[in-house]
């Protein structure tokens, strides 16, 4: 899937990254908890959640995870926006709230097994 | 034999929104280094989640940072409380994170065990009263 895709799904707002969204990713996870999205080591290229904190974009950099999308209206500051612009990664804002924001895009395909566009 | 390539933080206690800086800047020196990815990634959680560690449970501390020919070692040092039970603290979602840390998005208990799960040896030397000295080797 597209990061394009997951935008339109969400109908989520680009804070950064517009330049990057056509990056495929093919996996997410959905945590309010960092040390749970640091468990799982395995490509995990999108990360939801509704958590706002620098150590948000700390925990995607780590885990090489290329979008952010923050849900429930979360709207993160500018310190955040800025350290996700030095590590390439797009972030998104939604006013989804979780559950279904995890739904939609696994519904549409992007379940870590295989590839739509 | 090739050089061995050496790295040091100090780890400031204070500021948890800093936290992961030093993590951050050993994962930008690893890449330059030209270290397999797979690697690097482990080598990065497993020192972010100690870095957070520091900085949650012991108010700052330094990492030591040297990639051999083969490995990474990283060894975080700290002069914060001691863990009372190593074992205790081995298990998954066991913590003693205050509510307010797990308002941030840590201390569900996942910090050591993710630690020890992302190094091929790790080893950990704590006194109560004194603090603690993590050292974690991730082979490549």
């Amino acid at each position: 899937m597209k990061i394009s895709t997951i935008k339109e799904l969400l109908n989520a707002n680009v804070l950064c990254g517009e330049e990057l969204l056509d990056t495929q990713v093919y996996s997410a996870c959905g945590s309010d908890m960092m040390s749970d999205v640091l468990a799982f080591v395995k490509d995990q290229a999108v990360l939801l959640t509704g958590l706002v904190n620098p150590q948000v974009v700390r925990t995607a950099e780590m885990m090489d995870i290329r979008c952010i999308v923050f849900v429930r209206g979360k709207i993160p500051d500018e310190m955040i926006i800025s350290l996700a612009k030095q590590n390439d990664i797009v972030v998104l804002a939604t006013s989804e709230r979780m559950f279904p924001a995890c739904g939609k895009l696994y519904e549409n395909g992007l379940n870590g097994t295989k590839t739509i566009n | 034999m090739s050089e061995v390539f050496k790295l040091h933080y100090d780890v400031d206690g204070e500021n948890f929104m800093a936290a992961g800086a030093a993590s951050s800047d050993v994962k930008r020196v690893l890449r330059q280094l030209g270290i397999d990815a797979g690697a690097i990634r482990k080598a990065a959680v497993a020192m972010y989640e100690g870095e957070i560690n520091m900085v949650i449970h012991a108010g700052g501390g330094v990492a030591d940072i040297t990639v051999g020919d083969d490995y990474i070692e990283i060894i975080l040092s700290d002069k914060g409380p001691g863990i009372p039970d190593v074992e205790k603290a081995m298990q998954e979602g066991w913590s003693t994170a205050p509510d307010n840390i797990r308002a941030l998005g840590f201390g569900a208990g996942m910090g050591l065990p993710n630690m020890k799960k992302y190094s091929d040896e790790m080893n950990i030397d704590t006194v109560v009263g004194e603090g603690t000295t993590v050292t974690m080797r991730i082979n490549f």
